[in-house]
């Protein structure tokens, strides 16, 4: 293959290492050396990535989330223009600036569906088991070069630029690549059969409606729990969808699977489990309360649950 | 068959429950997590961190679409990326934050049902665009837009870009979890078509979007109360 994966590993290993340089530079940020610390330790992550040793990766994670976690990683000065600069550039550019915006959803979507299958010299061209990330990181270098050339700035203040938001992302940078170690972890520890058995074993599911709630909320609270509803799916559909859903009150699989899974997103929705989804867009609009986009899904994620378990009591066994 | 479940595990999720109760840093209730669910599954310590650590390189492509849009989002930020789309929105007299972000979104559903994803997203599409429109939709009514409104808006715009997605992805057929839940369908002995999967996922597609659009719609109310009542 021509674009593989590792190449944006490498390239992002570069961008934390330039903002680990950064970090310890900037007189202006209180614990430059911890914060330096920190982004290099991920560099690390991505530059060396399947030659580090377990062992030594694990050691890695534990002290950068002990530096993150006691406050190591702090906001430096990054020379903002003012309103009134960017007010003047935006009236300037007019709508030039969505051009480079638009460009990585659009090389993304070009990319994952086109240009898939197109191989040169019998090689694909993109990764063919990572097509979406391998174009979503084309679109994204592709919209760092037409910027720069649309506004004349240097590359090197785009990675300037980087620095400026992945500071201010801070720890929620890591948070849920951490939370997809625990979930690895939950699986590999049986936690799904420990709630199956929790959940098969306590609750007497006599009634349709009883079981069909059971399996809808069982799918929500589990996805609350991992924050991943892919990590749910097997073990509710596993320990009450299959056995008395379909076995017992002759659910249609298809049925049963897709209201199910759906159920388990109204659990991600409600979740600070689900980082990527809930805690990293309250980071990135900068907001105080890092809860604000769950208490914002809470009134949509409870009335679909209901409908859930309305939609699935009739369409049980169509 | 009940005693060869081993319950300690569990642990671990009492110690997220208890770390997010007490308002601890989120970093660290996951790596306590992440001790107490492997000590209690009987690892010993160095065992438990290289699976960490294996856990921890395996998973790394997944910050990749948090991070590689931010370098050209922000230098467009710089040169008023933010500015220019409040000001764009602030010319569509009919705009209305709760119209905006029903619009966005129905766009963010079916293009999700489509299958393409990545139209949209927190870093790419919400912070440099939808939620500066949303609150400069907001500010054309209201010049004096409190603090507390902006943000509420602005996670208003997040959780749509979130229920748009989520809703609409599972209705692709060709998408991933439509996939893993036939394959598990299938190793327990049931034969499901995926196109039957997909199908069954439309009316609760249809659902999520009728009452994410009524509360958009009346958000645009409660701004107007929030603004009447602050003005008094």
């Amino acid at each position: 293959m021509i674009i593989a994966l590792d190449y944006f590993y490498y390239v992002l290993g570069a961008l934390l290492l330039a903002v680990a340089g950064m970090a310890l530079r900037d007189a202006h940020n209180p614990k430059r050396h911890s914060s330096a610390l920190f982004w290099a330790l991920y560099a690390v992550v991505y530059l060396a990535g399947e030659q580090l040793p377990p062992m030594a990766a694990g050691v890695l994670m534990v002290v950068m989330a002990l530096i993150a976690g006691f406050g190591g990683v702090t906001l430096g000065r990054y020379g903002e223009r003012t309103p009134e600069q960017r007010r003047d550039s935006a009236t300037r550019l007019g709508h030039k600036l969505l051009l480079p915006a638009l460009a990585i959803p659009l090389v993304t979507v070009l990319g994952a569906t086109l240009l898939k299958d197109v191989q040169i010299d019998g090689g694909f061209l993109f990764d063919p088991k990572n097509v979406t990330l391998a174009s979503l990181g084309c679109g994204s270098l592709i919209a760092v070069l037409i910027a720069c050339l649309l506004t004349r700035a240097t590359p090197l203040q785009a990675v300037r630029e980087a620095r400026r938001l992945v500071d201010h992302l801070g720890w929620a940078v890591v948070l849920p690549h951490m939370l997809a170690v625990l979930g690895l972890l939950f699986a590999e520890a049986g936690m799904g059969k420990a709630v199956a058995h929790v959940v098969t074993s306590y609750i007497a599911m006599d009634s349709k409606l009883v079981a069909v709630a059971v399996y809808c909320l069982g799918m929500a609270l589990f996805t609350i729990i991992m924050g991943n509803g892919f990590a749910a799916f097997p073990v509710i559909a596993g320990g009450v969808g299959v056995p008395v859903l379909v076995g017992v009150y002759g659910a249609n699989p298809a049925v049963m699977a897709a209201i199910g899974m759906f159920s388990a997103y109204c659990g991600t929705l409600m979740t600070p489990m689900a980082a990527n989804f809930n805690i990293v867009p309250a980071a990135l609009l900068a907001l105080p309360d890092k809860n604000a986009v769950i208490k914002a899904q809470i009134a949509t994620a409870l009335p679909v649950l209901l409908a859930n378990i309305a939609l699935l009591y009739f369409l049980l066994d169509m | 068959m009940n005693h060869v479940v081993n319950l300690w595990p569990l642990l671990g999720v009492g110690v997220i429950v208890i770390g997010f109760a007490l308002r601890a840093h989120p970093v660290l209730v996951v790596i306590a997590a992440c001790f107490v669910t492997g000590l209690a599954a009987a690892m010993d310590v160095p065992t438990l961190l290289a699976t960490l650590g294996a856990a921890f390189i395996k998973t790394r492509n997944l910050p990749l679409i948090l991070l590689l849009p931010l370098a050209a989002i922000g230098l467009l930020e710089r040169y008023g990326l933010k500015e220019h789309a409040q000001a764009s929105i602030a010319r569509i007299r009919s705009a209305t934050t709760g119209r905006l972000l029903i619009v966005y979104l129905a766009i963010r559903e079916l293009s999700a049902a489509f299958g393409l994803t990545s139209i949209g997203g927190h870093p790419n599409m919400v912070r440099p665009l939808i939620a500066p429109m949303a609150e400069g939709a907001a500010e054309v009514r209201y010049p004096a837009l409190t603090d507390q409104l902006r943000y509420r808006i602005r996670a208003m715009s997040a959780a749509t870009d979130n229920v748009g997605l989520f809703f609409g992805e599972d209705v692709f057929v060709a998408f991933g979890a439509i996939v893993l839940m036939q394959t598990f369908l299938r190793a327990e002995g049931l034969e499901v078509d995926p196109l039957h999967i997909a199908l069954w996922g439309i009316p609760t597609a249809v659902t999520a979007f009728i009452i994410h659009a009524w509360r958009l719609h009346r958000f645009d109310a409660q701004i107007a109360r929030a603004m009447r009542q602050g003005a008094r």
